[in-house]
């Protein structure tokens, strides 16, 4: 039985090696534990004693070749021992190869250009590209760990690879003659009503091909095919965060008025078959801080900021590990407390027994995700597009707080965070919008 | 044009200005009747008299005062401190006097004065013999500070130094005395004290050295050089006033920069150069700027390996540019 000889990983983080000498050649006898090859990982030089005693049947890695730890790179046993297959070592400073399972195919972008992020971006190097209307996607990094070099862009530019400025390809929507199925559905019917405002072209950024980060699957990995709810969700997450400058603001409320009227309503509340729900309260502050600041319930275009006359709250609603879905509550500043907390139940319980309608997931001018749920005091969440902002919930818990007179008290107490466009809001109109919730939720009445 | 050694460059300088200048005149611990420790003021003693070529105690403050209250008084002192390491009894003198004066007296006083100091390690020479002080001096206002490398330049810079009317401390890498060689012309000739000087042109990494660094350095070029790596070495020659102009320049074309000298890293005139290429080459950066420079031990340790795990050497420069190349 022939024993395989693998690329140690010789260290915890050195993850790859390169094998500078073979000590040995193919035939020759060795014995246990004796010098079998010379390994370099990063700027270490390291022997490696062969794992058994017998004959080099093969080496699988030739000299200069980098690997990962763990790959087979040669055989050892007894001459005229059948050897099994073993996957072909992928020499990992050379090409990205083969990539198992999964069809993937390489787009030509990645071909031409790079299929990994674009890693450190030096200033000289940021400086070329400004200057010289560089994209840096289409260069080849030949720096360590791939890094782009002020030597690859001007090997870049020397090869006649100055962009002048290309016309950013379309939106697949804005392409004559593909039809509406292409248009998102904001710009489908709007317009179409007399009376109304055509809606502006919405501000779409160049298609760029999209950076990934080398992957190659390990041993016991497996590959889970997307859903179509996954695949829209990272679409839109992906584009979203191409689209608008995200800025984040945190703020505390102080919930005690809320909770206070929560517990003298809720058993009221439960008589007409509605559980109150501290979303309601949320979204209620949200819609009178809407209507505050009608700036915050807006959209970006190219020809101005869209405001919208609705206020049309998405609530984002968890489906565990399918996705998340946002129903929207049409006109929620028109909705009482105990209208919202209607609203809600219903939108929540058929979300996750996905039986909503499609209308009702459509529309929202702002979107709240309560995120506390899980126990997550604040996170930034990313804009629900073609909206201004999205308001964070994070768990409501009991915290010391100075109150007035200098005491300390325990209150519930939560953090807000609000991530907005800031094409459209500054740090000032954002902090003023969330300071308004926080004024609603801590002055309850 | 002769080939000389470095220190016999150096002793040529000043054979040279005594006999231009009867006001230059050597003070200094054995530098007389034994013509200096390093050989460097051989032949002088019997040449110009012990009126010129003072054997002085073994006390460096008064070397240095001496040489400050003959300076005010019109003659052309060259001190010798016998190794750099004993500088620090005089470094009051140095800085607090010599370095101010004509500051202080409004340009009418003046300390036309060179201090000659051995500097730097590899020697070993231990931990009183191998120090490398010029960051400490490099950095006060009132002096000039000059390193010379080779011995072309060791010459015309300490002429120059002699005939500045100001305090020159001049450190020499002693152990490229006899190390060093190279061509001087045989006619008067002084490198003025200021620019640097670009000793190996190159497009890929910028090595900014001086002294005994800068003999390593260039050699490790060479080595590189082999492997495809096209450095480019400056050699700095004067640390203070020091040339930024040279530097950002090179900077600009290589986009990566390494200094390297032997003493310890931390507050070491590459922290001075690093700053410099930063503030003034930052959107030319392709790499962090790094130092290769003696580790922050007190002392150049008098073992043989331990000095030589302290003291930069070729080959650590050379894989000081290989990683920069690649990075």
């Amino acid at each position: 039985m022939a024993t395989q000889v693998i690329m140690p990983q010789l260290g915890e983080s050195v993850v790859e090696g390169t094998v500078t000498k073979w000590l040995k050649k193919e035939g020759e006898p060795i014995q246990e534990f004796e010098s079998l090859l010379e390994v370099n990982t990063d700027k270490v030089d390291s022997e490696i004693p062969s794992p058994a005693g017998g004959t080099l049947l093969k080496i699988l890695v030739p000299e200069g070749t980098t690997v990962r730890a763990g790959t087979v790179i040669a055989w050892i046993g007894q001459p005229g021992e059948v050897l099994p297959d073993s996957p072909a070592p992928v020499d990992l400073h050379v090409a990205p190869a083969a990539q198992p399972a999964a069809e993937t195919k390489p787009t030509t972008a990645a071909a031409t250009g790079r299929d990994r992020d674009l890693g450190f971006i030096s200033p000289v190097v940021a400086r070329l590209a400004r200057e010289q209307n560089v994209d840096l996607y289409q260069v080849k990094g030949t720096g360590e760990g791939g890094r782009i070099t002020k030597k690859d862009v001007l090997a870049y530019l020397a090869s006649g690879g100055a962009a002048p400025k290309a016309a950013p390809e379309p939106a697949a929507w804005e392409t004559p003659g593909e039809g509406d199925l292409f248009r998102p559905t904001e710009l489908q019917f709007a317009g179409g009503a007399p009376g109304t405002t055509p809606a502006p072209k919405p501000a779409v950024l160049p298609a760029q091909p999209l950076p990934r980060p080398d992957l190659s699957p390990a041993p016991g990995d497996r590959l889970v095919p997307l859903s179509t709810m996954r695949k829209a969700i990272a679409d839109h997450m992906v584009m979203s965060k191409h689209t608008s400058p995200h800025v984040s603001t945190i703020m505390e409320a102080d919930l005690s008025r809320v909770i206070a009227h929560r517990q003298a309503n809720k058993a009221e509340f439960e008589r007409s078959g509605i559980n109150l729900t501290f979303t309601a309260y949320f979204v209620a502050a949200a819609a009178a801080a809407l209507r505050a600041f009608p700036l915050v319930n807006s959209s970006w275009t190219d020809q101005g900021v869209l405001i919208h006359g609705a206020i049309n709250i998405g609530m984002a609603t968890a489906l565990g590990e399918e996705g998340l879905i946002v129903p929207v509550i049409k006109q929620a500043d028109n909705l009482s407390l105990l209208g919202l907390a209607r609203s809600i139940n219903d939108l929540a319980a058929r979300a996750r027994a996905h039986q909503l309608r499609p209308d009702e997931v459509k529309d929202g001018t702002f979107t709240i995700t309560n995120h506390g749920i899980g126990g997550s005091l604040f996170a930034m969440p990313v804009i629900n597009q073609p909206q201004c902002a999205i308001l964070g919930v994070g768990a409501i818990k009991k915290r010391p707080v100075v109150v007035e007179g200098d005491a300390i008290a325990v209150r519930s107490m939560v953090y807000l965070s609000l991530t907005f466009d800031h094409r459209i809001l500054d740090g000032s109109s954002g902090d003023g919008f969330l300071a308004k919730i926080v004024e609603v939720l801590e002055q309850w009445t | 044009m002769a080939e000389i050694t470095l220190v016999e460059a150096i002793r040529q300088a000043m054979d040279e200005e005594m006999a231009r200048d009867e006001r230059v005149f050597i003070v200094g611990e054995d530098v007389g009747v034994r013509g200096g420790v390093f050989r460097a003021t051989v032949g002088l003693f019997d040449k110009y008299g012990a009126a010129r070529v003072i054997d002085s105690p073994l006390a460096e403050l008064s070397i240095v005062g001496v040489g400050i209250g003959a300076a005010l008084y019109g003659q052309r002192p060259i001190c010798e401190i016998q190794f750099s390491d004993f500088i620090f009894p005089a470094y009051n003198q140095i800085v607090s006097e010599a370095a101010k004066m004509c500051y202080r007296s409004n340009g009418e006083w003046t300390v036309p004065m060179v201090i000659r100091a051995p500097y730097g390690g590899g020697i070993g020479g231990g931990l009183y013999h191998s120090q490398s002080p010029e960051a400490m001096f490099a950095q006060i206002p009132g002096l000039k500070v000059v390193i010379p490398s080779n011995p072309h330049d060791a010459k015309g810079l300490l002429k120059a130094a002699v005939r500045d009317p100001n305090l020159v401390i001049f450190f020499e890498p002693k152990k490229g005395y006899r190390l060093i060689k190279g061509e001087v012309p045989d006619d008067d000739y002084i490198t003025p004290i200021g620019p640097a000087k670009i000793s190996r042109s190159g497009s890929d990494v910028s090595v900014f050295a001086y002294g005994m660094m800068h003999h390593y350095a260039l050699q490790a070029a060479e080595k590189v050089a082999a492997e495809g790596i096209d450095a480019e070495v400056v050699d700095l020659r004067t640390l203070y006033p020091v040339d930024r102009e040279t530097i950002l320049a090179s900077v600009r074309r290589t986009g990566k920069a390494l200094i390297v000298h032997e003493a310890n890293l931390t507050g070491g005139y590459g922290a001075e150069i690093a700053a410099t290429i930063v503030e003034g080459a930052f959107s030319d950066l392709d790499a962090p700027v790094r130092r290769l420079a003696g580790p922050d031990v007190p002392g150049v340790p008098f073992s043989h390996p331990l000095q030589e795990w302290f003291m930069p050497n070729v080959e650590k420069i050379a894989e000081s540019i290989r990683q920069l190349s690649k990075w």
